[in-house]
């Protein structure tokens, strides 16, 4: 029989450390190996520096750090070209990168210079049984359908994985394994200078990673009532959503948009405050763990995606909510 | 400079809604739209066009002869030329054999200084076919893209990531895929709608653009669709009447409940951002 490939898990690098969601994707690789008995193996891209055992107790078996004295990770052409190096060497069997502005640019270009096939955004990996194949699924038509997607003929199979699709795997101190350092080369040349890295000021730039979406529409009804949502979003520490119908009210900027034209948002709790459900809203938000949904008008379709459908005034809902949270804090229990 | 914008028809979202007993999305597959990111991609091009006097913007789609309808769009919305690349060779493409029918395309034509392309379509929602095909041309690639300067031979681009902006300069020739906030595209005229009626697009297929056949389509494609099936879409609510104050202080009471039944009261100390 021949010999298995590894899981290869692409770390997400960012301004040099290696970010959180990372875990989730080793998370994933470990279910995955369960089923294949593999190695799971991270990658490394571009930082040499980093608390690398902490990725074993995250559930790698090795961590492969390749390191060539990279001007910068974020420039997508000599990232690519070291993953590709990487998996020429290391031959894995499959490859999943979270599905971040990083893995979603870098994965596609190796895909293709490798002529192997890449799927996108998946919420769901598994092994089929049968055949053994990667099983990636992902939402459709604006989240409408579920496709699962095989590669079957070509090596490796690659997929990048929504972040928050997974729990990381609790630490575990008594894990080992090993940090490899691989020298793979940059080959050829790059046009690609990097100039700057401003942080954004604004809470929305996280929007799609929030553990918890607050999003207004038009039963908001007044800019005023939606400056409250906005602060009741920082008090709860949640992500700030808007429909189209807020945005071109002129109460949010179109970075919070939610939806089929803005952002699509997958968080634990999504609380939709006046909110009609509009199904170019829904395409945004229907694969959320939990929806709170607000709305005087009990026909809304909000309340057909809802788990919790609370009828009535969105602004009332919002006042009530900042006082029940601002009690909260005061009992000192978020301390 | 010599432009090329890659662009989709889609289908038309306007028009969707959900059966009310399956919660299944009901569109009319005939009617059909250009991908809205496609047009900031042609409507950057037609702004890059009016700085640089002399430059040429070309539109590239794949899709049924019926596809030309976008590449009559993209001219009245100021690319100069159109190519509608229909051969049912190119039928059930993934992103990979796309962007080999696209890149082989561009290599055909040749000659170009930059390459636009919207970040993703509304259909696939993937975002692979613009850095896919600048891998197969070899070229540079700046996704996520909200700003675009030409300077000389370069672009400054500057970029959206997760937690803020990104700003790269990149050699040309290069690839851009753009994001809505790059600018206000424009409703076309009606003279521009006439004026863009008199192009004629050529019609290619494999061999115009020296491609195999067994390289595109679904022989060319790496990926296959296993299954298709529903999320769950109807869930089972919990309603609870909120008409008045009182009622709606018990509403707040069990969405904090909520909250903390998954964990997430920790983080609510207001940090403001």
């Amino acid at each position: 029989m021949e010999i298995k490939g590894n899981i290869m898990v692409l770390a997400e690098v960012r301004s040099g450390n290696v970010h959180s969601v990372t875990y989730e994707m080793i998370a994933w690789g470990r279910r995955l190996a369960e089923k294949t008995d593999v190695l799971v193996d991270c990658l490394v891209l571009g930082t040499g520096e980093g608390d690398f055992e902490e990725l074993i107790r995250g559930g790698a078996d090795r961590v492969l750090v390749v390191s060539p004295g990279m001007p910068d990770s974020r420039l997508a052409t000599p990232a690519a070209s070291l993953l590709v190096s990487a998996i020429r060497g290391e031959r894995p069997d499959i490859v999943i990168a979270p599905a971040t502005t990083y893995g979603r640019t870098i994965m596609p270009i190796a895909a293709a210079r490798l002529g192997t096939g890449l799927t996108a955004d998946c919420t769901d990996l598994d092994i089929d049984p049968k055949d053994s194949l990667l099983m990636q699924t992902r939402p459709a038509i604006g989240g409408n359908i579920m496709a699962t997607i095989k590669t079957p003929r070509t090596r490796p199979q690659m997929a990048t994985v929504r972040p928050r699709s997974i729990k990381p795997l609790p630490a575990d101190t008594g894990r080992r394994g090993e940090v490899v350092r691989k020298d793979y080369s940059l080959e050829g040349e790059w046009q690609e200078r990097f100039i700057s890295f401003i942080r954004s000021e604004e809470g929305d730039a996280n929007l799609e990673s929030a553990e918890i979406v607050l999003t207004g529409g038009k039963g908001i009804k007044s800019r005023d009532n939606f400056k409250q949502l906005a602060e009741l979003a920082g008090l709860m520490g949640a992500g700030l959503g808007a429909t189209r119908d807020a945005v071109e009210a002129g109460w949010a900027p179109f970075s919070c948009q939610v939806g089929l034209t803005g952002k699509t948002v997958a968080p634990k709790v999504y609380i939709a405050a006046g909110v009609s459900g509009k199904i170019q809203h829904l395409a945004g938000m229907i694969t959320s763990d939990y929806i709170v949904a607000i709305n005087e008008d009990p026909k809304a379709q909000i309340f057909k995606v809802a788990d919790l459908g609370i009828i009535g005034d969105a602004p009332m809902a919002v006042q009530e909510l900042t006082r029940a949270f601002k009690s909260h804090s005061e009992k000192g229990e978020g301390a | 400079m010599d432009i090329v914008v890659l662009i989709k028809q889609v289908p038309s979202t306007a028009n969707t809604r959900m059966d009310p007993e399956t919660g299944v999305m009901i569109r009319d597959a005939s009617e059909t739209v250009l991908n809205p990111l496609d047009e900031h991609a042609i409507t950057e091009a037609a702004r890059i066009k009016g700085r640089f006097p002399g430059s040429t913007v070309t539109a590239i789609t794949m899709g049924p002869p019926a596809a030309r309808r976008v590449l009559l769009e993209a001219c009245a919305r100021g690319a100069d030329r159109g190519i509608l690349l229909s051969h049912k060779a190119f039928g059930g493409s993934d992103t990979l054999a796309t962007s080999r029918v696209l890149a082989a395309t561009i290599r055909k034509t040749g000659g170009f200084d930059l390459i636009l392309a919207g970040e993703k379509a509304t259909d696939g929602e993937t975002g692979q076919t613009g850095p896919m095909t600048a891998a197969f041309l070899n070229l540079p690639v700046v996704t996520f893209v909200n700003r675009l300067d030409v300077e000389g031979d370069s672009i400054v681009a500057r970029r959206i990531v997760e937690e803020g902006e990104e700003e790269v300069l990149v050699r040309l020739p290069a690839l851009v895929t753009v994001v809505r906030d790059i600018n206000n595209p424009p409703l076309p005229t009606v003279r521009q709608y006439v004026i863009a009626k008199k192009i004629i697009f050529p019609v290619w297929g494999p061999q115009d653009i020296g491609m195999e056949e067994a390289d595109a389509g679904l022989k060319g494609s790496a990926t296959r669709v296993a299954k298709i099936f529903s999320p769950r879409l109807s869930r089972n609510t919990t309603y609870m009447e909120a008409g008045n104050e009182a009622k709606m202080a018990a509403a707040a009471t069990a969405i904090l409940e909520v909250l903390k039944g998954r964990d997430l009261m920790k983080k609510g100390e207001g940090h403001g951002n």
